[in-house]
């Protein structure tokens, strides 16, 4: 288990960390969410051991860990570029951390072959590391984030060099390659289809302090506050005071019996369902619907109350 | 634009080719014939009869390697403390330890003579005076810029994330040191080493004061050989031997140079600062390796009797026995020929590192391999080809000073040349071509883009050049010494080779004045250089 308990780190005037607390239990996977320069990588590092905290303190199994050296932790680092040591080939750079562990050149190999096969890369172990496109030497950098079995694993935006496809591809691997080792991660984006793809729970962070720690499911039907929601990508906040809510993009459906009349301005099609702008009592709404809809053409739509979440304003 | 442009490097190109023709071809031709052409390897073998020469010539290597080593143990923490700065950390030391090796190398010399007499070790079981260990003392002094500049500057375009990416992965320290920094560092430490050891290798002033009568190298036998004993043929010979060592030497290094760092990802700088202990390590050796000389020297200076005063810097302007015009003569002098050789070596220089980047292929390759010649022939083998090339018509230039700045634009040319192409070759062409399209004619171009650009390279040049000028020794020394010809290190050499506690305080006053100008000289570099990274 790994707690940050009220940590707090500044670069010069701005705070990066702003008396922040987080717990990791063993197996978990958290997401770290929120937009650039919130203190999401620097919360890594201050886990890692990479950054010293300038206030608070890191325990690890009930141990305060704070001043232990990175190399004493038992964690994985994976960065956004593969950070793969250029004088060493694919092999010895998965061998790495199983080197500098002690392990025995067969014990090595051994676990070299295993996480070459796990990642999907099988016979690269003697390949360079500078003919490797980004995905492969990404895959090469998880493997040898894990190959010496660190119990928590920190990924920092691991996935956003990569291109779409590869990104999808790896995004539906990573909590199953996750699981398969029995590794807890904390994983950091600010892509928030990544982040329900592969969480557990997802901390919501902003300006160097989490907002809402939750499971996705919860926190996606209720974000509880306007800067949650906004940064979860709902749109749809409406009403004042104690009347405001978050209607969710999927909750309305094209109903003659529905109660909101709207008035559509603009329809696109996105493959599966059509993006509609409307406007409406309620003001300005976007929703997704399975027809596309002419712009002026006026419609009655039946808002599914379970998607729909009272907020706090802020 | 570009057939046009093409075709006025190409003209401009005749200056160079003039200049470097007339003034170190020809010298260098004429030793080379002198020292082999003439009775084939004869006059050679002869000299490496003498006891004495052929163990100046194993002393000349085993010095140049150990002053290397010494340097680069010396010199890697502070690299690695440029390397983990911030920018503006990073100009400050830089700055700071870019003062010795711009100082006169008689200054530096004089400065270790002093404080050997200091701190008593003239004489006694811990005596440096006249030792190899006071050579490679200064010899660390100069070079310990180069290695934490080169090495330094490379370090820090490392991506700090490997590093950080081995501590993780379970290496101390240490074994994150010697197996993911070092192996990385392997070029940068290659560069500086060769570098460091063709200066230790051709180190004349140095070697000259602090070795005393015992220590002789190649260039301070090609000194006693030509000055001394006037035999010009056993001085060619020997000086053809350096030639080939050192031709040998440069081609070596610029290889070596070409390497920069290898990266996958961009540069990221680690947030992990050196520790106390590596700041006061660092701290300790810079200030006791080059400040205390400095030091020494300027506390000398002030010294009159018992007490404190000007004295020495006043006697200055008075007429000494040993030298044909007063020292204040010689200051005024120095400045005038580093003015002039700074000119010409920036117009010479310009011109080269044009045809360097844009010129047509051919003569871009001509220039580029005709330049790494002077940028390592020795500047005693420089004088020495003037002397004994330059002193029949249509070249007589021997009773004229014209000689003198001359010969230190020609050792000032490359310091112009090597900051010049970096400069131009960084010159975005994207820039260029942004420029023309928002309606800017190819005139308005060079004057919008590359000028302004450009300027910056030519100010570090220029600086290089007059401050290496000022404190040229090596080929001066060749040149007869007259009321009008005499230099302020010829004449600092003087003083300090003549006995006596007045003219002691006199040296250490000059040397003060020697070591203002340059440093004035120094921080333009620096300033105009801004956070840009280069090298020497």
């Amino acid at each position: 288990m790994w707690e940050l308990r009220d940590v707090s780190v500044r670069f010069g005037d701005t705070p990066a960390l702003d008396d922040l607390s987080l717990t990791v239990t063993p197996g978990e996977v958290v997401v770290l969410l929120g937009p650039s320069g919130c203190g999401k990588s620097t919360l890594l590092r201050v886990l890692a051991g990479l950054q010293a905290p300038d206030r608070g303190s890191i325990w690890i199994d009930h141990t305060d860990a704070t001043t232990r050296e990175p190399h004493r932790r038992g964690i994985g680092v994976m960065f956004q570029d593969p950070t793969l040591f250029p004088h060493r080939s694919v092999g010895q750079n998965i061998a790495f951390g199983l080197r500098m562990a002690g392990l025995d050149r067969v014990a090595q190999a051994t676990r070299v072959d295993e996480m070459l096969e796990l990642v999907g890369l099988d016979g690269f172990a003697n390949r360079a590391v500078e003919n490797l496109s980004g995905g492969e030497a990404q895959r090469v950098a998880l493997a040898r984030s894990l190959a010496p079995k660190p119990a928590l694993l920190l990924l920092d935006e691991p996935l956003a060099a990569l291109d779409r496809s590869l990104r999808d591809r790896l995004v539906a691997e990573l909590p199953d390659l996750l699981r398969a080792t029995g590794t807890s991660a904390v994983h950091v984006t600010h892509d928030h289809d990544e982040a329900f793809a592969i969480a557990d729970r997802i901390a919501v962070m902003q300006a160097g302090r989490l907002l809402r720690v939750a499971q996705p499911e919860s926190l996606y039907a209720d974000p509880r506050t306007e800067a949650v929601a906004r940064f979860l990508g709902h749109v749809n906040i409406v009403g004042d005071g104690h009347q405001r809510r978050v209607i969710r993009r999927d909750a309305a459906t094209v109903d003659d019996r529905g109660d909101l009349v709207a008035t559509v301005v603009e329809s696109r099609f996105r493959g599966d369902h059509h993006d509609v702008r409307v406007t409406s009592d309620l003001g300005p709404l976007e929703f997704r619907l399975s027809n596309p809809a002419a712009p002026g053409a006026e419609l009655r739509l039946r808002i599914d109350p379970t998607r729909v979440a009272p907020i706090e304003a802020d | 634009m570009g057939r046009d442009r093409s075709r006025l490097i190409t003209a401009a190109a005749a200056v160079p080719a003039a200049f470097l023709t007339a003034f170190f071809v020809y010298p260098v031709a004429t030793v080379l014939w002198r020292g082999v052409a003439g009775d084939g390897l004869a006059p050679l073998g002869a000299v490496l009869e003498s006891g004495r020469t052929s163990d100046a010539i194993v002393f000349t290597f085993w010095q140049a390697a150990l002053s290397t080593a010494a340097t680069l143990a010396l010199a890697l923490p502070g690299a690695a403390m440029i390397a983990r700065s911030g920018p503006r950390a990073q100009r400050w030391i830089r700055a700071i330890v870019t003062i010795p090796f711009v100082l006169p190398t008689v200054v530096v010399a004089g400065a270790f003579a002093e404080l050997f007499t200091r701190s008593g070790l003239d004489d006694g079981p811990l005596r440096l005076r006249h030792t190899v260990w006071a050579i490679l003392l200064a010899h660390v002094f100069f070079n310990y810029a180069v290695v934490v500049r080169t090495v330094g500057s490379f370090w820090s375009g490392l991506d700090a994330r490997l590093e950080d990416q081995a501590r993780v992965l379970g290496a101390g320290r240490l074994r994150t040191f010697t197996q993911i920094t070092l192996p990385q560092l392997r070029p940068a430490l290659a560069a500086a080493s060769a570098i460091v050891f063709l200066f230790s290798f051709t180190s004349f002033g140095v070697i000259l004061v602090l070795g005393g009568p015992r220590q002789a190298t190649i260039e301070t036998e090609i000194y006693r050989y030509a000055v001394v004993r006037t035999d010009f043929t056993s001085a060619a010979a020997l000086a053809t031997l350096q030639l080939i060592a050192v031709v040998a030497l440069v081609m070596l290094a610029t290889r070596l140079e070409r390497a920069r760092p290898i990266t996958l990802s961009t540069p990221h700088r680690t947030t992990l600062r050196a520790g106390r202990l590596g700041r006061t390590a660092n701290g300790a050796v810079i200030t006791a390796l080059l400040g205390l000389p400095i030091a020494v020297v300027i506390e000398r200076s002030l010294t009159v009797g018992e007490s404190y005063g000007f004295d020495n810097f006043r006697a200055l302007t008075e007429r000494l026995a040993m030298l044909p015009a007063p020292v204040s003569e010689a200051i005024r002098n120095s400045l005038v020929f580093a003015s002039i050789a700074m000119a010409m070596a920036l117009c010479v220089g310009t011109i080269t590192a044009l045809v360097v980047v844009h010129g047509r292929r051919a003569l871009r390759h001509v220039f580029d391999v005709g330049l790494t010649l002077p940028l390592g022939t020795s500047a005693v083998t420089i004088g020495f080809g003037m002397l004994i090339a330059l002193d029949e018509p249509p070249l007589d230039l021997r009773a004229s000073w014209w000689i003198v700045p001359i010969a230190h634009s020609l050792v000032g040319v490359p310091f112009v040349v090597r900051t010049m192409v970096p400069v131009l070759r960084r010159i975005d062409p994207a820039l260029r071509e942004a420029a023309a399209v928002l309606g800017a004619s190819p005139r308005r171009v060079r004057r919008e883009v590359d000028l302004p650009i450009a300027s910056r390279g030519m100010l570090v040049g220029a600086s290089f050049a007059f401050a290496v000028s000022i404190g040229e020794f090596g080929a001066t020394a060749f040149i007869p010494r007259r009321a009008d010809t005499l230099t302020a290190p010829q004449a600092l050499f003087r003083l300090l080779s003549t006995p006596g506690e007045t003219l002691r305080g006199q040296a250490m006053a000059l040397a003060v004045v020697l070591m203002a100008i340059v440093a004035v000289a120094v921080f333009a570099i620096e300033s105009a250089r801004g956070t840009s990274q280069g090298t020497f």
